[in-house]
């Protein structure tokens, strides 16, 4: 095979990526602080020297903000960190985040050229470098737009919202964010574990479009304390979108789910995040967990939901799960990070009933082992039950993290909007929903998903009402 | 930052405040709740709203100073700013023309009831009244009550006032023919009223106020059963069929942080008494 050299060097191309320094496994199961440390000045220029620069870049594709990455890699490569950032921030106002968590190995490291003979450049970790090092350094706030005089409703603060107001800041409109919760963030502040995303950080990206001029109201339940339609009227909105995510937690309606010590997964996180219950009774908001935790499901909010269980002292944390490891939605690294904590998995096994004490806490869950089937037409395979084998285990602490159903006061209480049977929002491909001048995104539209693909459609309806707000000014003024 | 406007003390340790807060009041109605938080290190708690003044902008409930948070909530004065309060929450009462009403309102849950009272009385309905608390000094709005009410009945766990228990309320119910029956306050309170009315079928709207976090229905903290239906009181209520509810498991988990909740009220206290 021909060794792909980088342009203008000699050199062979460094297979390995530059690894990126984390708390040893015995010490941070013993804290909530951030787990991956970041790379220093040293590491993030010997990893931005593995990039190609492609002249056809491929990383871009898998980008759902079309960040410029070999440009930003190529500042970091000439110590031009200014630069770097400003090039990030281009399209996307959130990097500290997404840095952090966004899935780049099914992103933009997936299509990165070297990734096929070695490992992809660690662009989430270049991002993540550049974006720490603008923090400590205070932000640049950009130039922004003349004032259009046309204001925007933004429901809920969470990755979509936040991406969204930013860009429509910069372009000149008045942003008013509504968030139900006593902190902005949505999903990035209650729902990702301080020691994957450590909540100043959010704080400071939140702070940072604050200075762009965006304004946000606490304790706003759009649907009871406004509708869609006194925003737009009484209100004096121009335009509305709606980002209210996912809510509900799902459960799996078996005997004993309403049993004391049983949790929803968001629940089990709101407390743990939101209200810091790891540090009561200094915060006051308390949690409890035993010795013996079960986490249903595999995804991402179970893997963070099971590492929290063992920060907060449970001896044993187990993720149930139905099918098998290679069916678990979880990224790789989370169920990772999850092994080498300690976090033990029970793969084919299906939870189908809890038992309490006489002072109704759980005790104990009733549990089927699973199989799988032969591929179907669609090449899934089934998990179905094996005929007796059923057992019972010692348990103490459950938390159902199965997934959660679209909010669905804004569809109640929105005559005119068109939803889907599921709950969630009908939008074309510009975000706009059934009603003119409001638009929607995120897990709102799609159901769970990424934070990333949540900024992807804020960002894509930001541009969309802007060309939305410029058509009527015209008309308005004609 | 929402300002305290007034505070009463209604009966010793039960407080009642008005707050400025014009968007929840411009939208408020009976049955609705608010979620306040005092502080960053603060809980998350639900208030049922007790009343509203949409042009003067302001909100009214009442608590019990029972918890770290209600205790320091009771500590605050005119002036004073309580940092955020989400609302209005929940689904309004269902307020029309019944016919005869039967009202029971039992310790600081008689806040609310004065509310409910005056629309179901606007609405054109017949009152029947019974306040109750553990004690009579713990009584309060009796006269604006009574003056609402075409009946009016008193009760208190140790009989100081009125009638001793909710006993009475069987030969009542056993005579009036009832269209309906709102009952608010604790727990035991809505499981004895709704036992009382079940023989007769008398629809009976119980107000519930489980533990609850964000209030929106996303963390399910407040899930209870009815007619053995999950449902979240939150969202799905917060007034459910009074036949419906399963009480006992309702206890059990309103229960379930009760060692912390003791724990952060008496650490605080004790904090406040090292540093007055």
């Amino acid at each position: 095979m021909a060794e792909i050299t980088p342009k203008g060097s000699r050199e062979k191309i460094k297979k390995k990526a530059v690894p990126i320094p984390k708390q040893p496994p015995e010490v941070r199961i013993k804290n909530f602080n951030e787990v991956a440390l970041g790379y220093t000045e040293e590491q993030a220029r010997e990893e931005a020297e593995r990039c190609l620069q492609c002249k056809e870049p491929q990383c871009i594709k898998g980008c759902p903000v079309g960040i410029d990455i070999p440009a930003f890699i190529k500042c970091i490569r000439e110590g031009n960190f200014e630069e770097g950032i400003r090039k990030i921030k281009e399209k996307n106002s959130l990097p500290a985040i997404c840095g952090r968590v966004c899935p780049q190995e099914d992103q933009c490291q997936k299509y990165c050229v070297l990734g096929k003979v070695g490992d992809p450049v660690s662009i989430g970790r270049l991002e993540r470098f550049l974006a720490d090092w603008e923090r400590a350094r205070g932000f640049n706030i950009p130039e922004k737009a003349p004032s259009t005089g046309r204001r925007v409703a933004v429901i809920g603060s969470g990755p979509s919202g936040l991406t969204l107001a930013a860009d429509l800041a910069k372009l000149g409109h008045e942003v008013v964010v509504f968030e139900l919760l006593h902190l902005p963030g949505g999903v990035l502040t209650y729902g990702i574990p301080e020691f994957r995303l450590p909540k100043e950080i959010v704080k400071a990206e939140v702070g940072y479009i604050q200075k762009l001029g965006v304004e946000f109201r606490f304790g706003y339940v759009i649907g009871r304390t406004f509708t869609i339609h006194e925003l737009l009227t009484d209100e004096g909105f121009d335009a509305v979108f709606i980002g209210t995510g996912a809510g509900p937690p799902m459960f799996m309606g078996i005997p004993g789910e309403t049993l004391c010590g049983v949790y929803s997964a968001n629940e089990f996180l709101i407390r743990v995040n939101l209200m810091k219950s790891y540090l009561f009774p200094g915060w006051d908001t308390p949690i409890k967990v035993g010795d013996k935790v079960a986490v249903i499901g595999a995804g991402n909010v179970a893997m963070d939901a099971a590492r929290c269980a063992l920060r907060l002292g449970a001896k044993e944390v187990h993720i149930v799960y139905r099918r098998s490891r290679s069916e678990m939605p979880a990224r790789e690294e989370e169920i990772m990070n999850a092994e080498e904590e300690g976090v033990i998995f029970d793969v084919l096994t299906l939870p189908v009933a809890y038992y309490g004490d006489e002072k109704g806490w759980v005790r104990k869950m009733e549990c089927i082992r699973m199989q799988l089937t032969e591929p179907d037409e669609s090449g899934r395979r089934r998990p179905v039950p094996i005929p007796n084998s059923n057992f019972i285990a010692d348990i103490d602490t459950v938390i159902v993290a199965i997934g959660r159903r679209p909010n669905p006061l804004i569809q109640q209480t929105t005559p005119g909007l068109k939803v889907n049977d599921d709950g969630t929002i009908v939008v074309d491909e510009n975000m706009r929903t059934s009603i003119e001048g409001v638009y929607a995104g995120g897990d709102i539209v799609t159901g769970e998903a990424t934070v990333i693909s949540a900024m992807g459609a804020g960002r894509k309806a930001a541009k969309s009402i802007h060309e939305y707000l410029l058509k009527r000014g015209k008309n308005k003024s004609s | 930052m929402y300002e305290i406007l007034a505070v009463k003390e209604l009966a010793p340790k039960i407080k009642w405040f008005e707050v400025y807060a014009p968007h929840i009041a411009k939208k408020a109605k009976p049955g609705q709740f608010i979620i306040l938080i005092i502080n960053e290190r603060g809980e998350r708690i639900p208030l049922t709203i007790a009343g509203y003044d949409r042009e003067k902008g302001i909100v009214s409930f009442a608590f019990n100073e029972v918890g770290k948070t209600t205790k320091q909530l009771g500590l605050l004065k005119e002036g004073d700013r309580i940092w955020n309060i989400a609302g209005p929450l929940g689904n309004p009462s269902e307020i029309r023309k019944f016919g005869k009403v039967l009202c029971v309102a039992a310790g600081v849950m008689i806040a609310p009831m004065l509310l409910q009272i005056k629309a179901l009385r606007e609405a054109g309905n017949e009152i029947t009244a019974v306040i109750g608390a553990r004690r009579r000094d713990l009584l309060f709005f009796v006269e604006d009550i009574k003056a609402l009410s075409h009946r009016f009945y008193v009760a208190t766990d140790d009989g100081s006032e009125g009638h001793k228990g909710l006993g009475f309320l069987k030969e009542i119910v056993a005579k009036e023919k009832f269209d309906r029956c709102i009952v608010m306050g604790p727990v035991p309170t809505l499981q004895a009223v709704s036992e009382i009315t079940r023989p007769y079928g008398i629809p009976t709207i119980v107000s519930l106020m489980p533990l609850m976090v964000d209030g929106m229905g996303m963390c399910g903290v407040c899930r209870v059963l009815v007619g053995g239906k999950m449902k979240f009181a939150c969202v799905d209520g917060p007034e459910f069929d009074g036949h419906l509810v399963d009480y006992e498991e309702l206890i059990r988990r309103q229960r379930m942080f009760i060692v912390e909740e003791r724990l952060s009220a008496l650490l605080w206290e004790m904090g406040g008494l090292k540093y007055g």
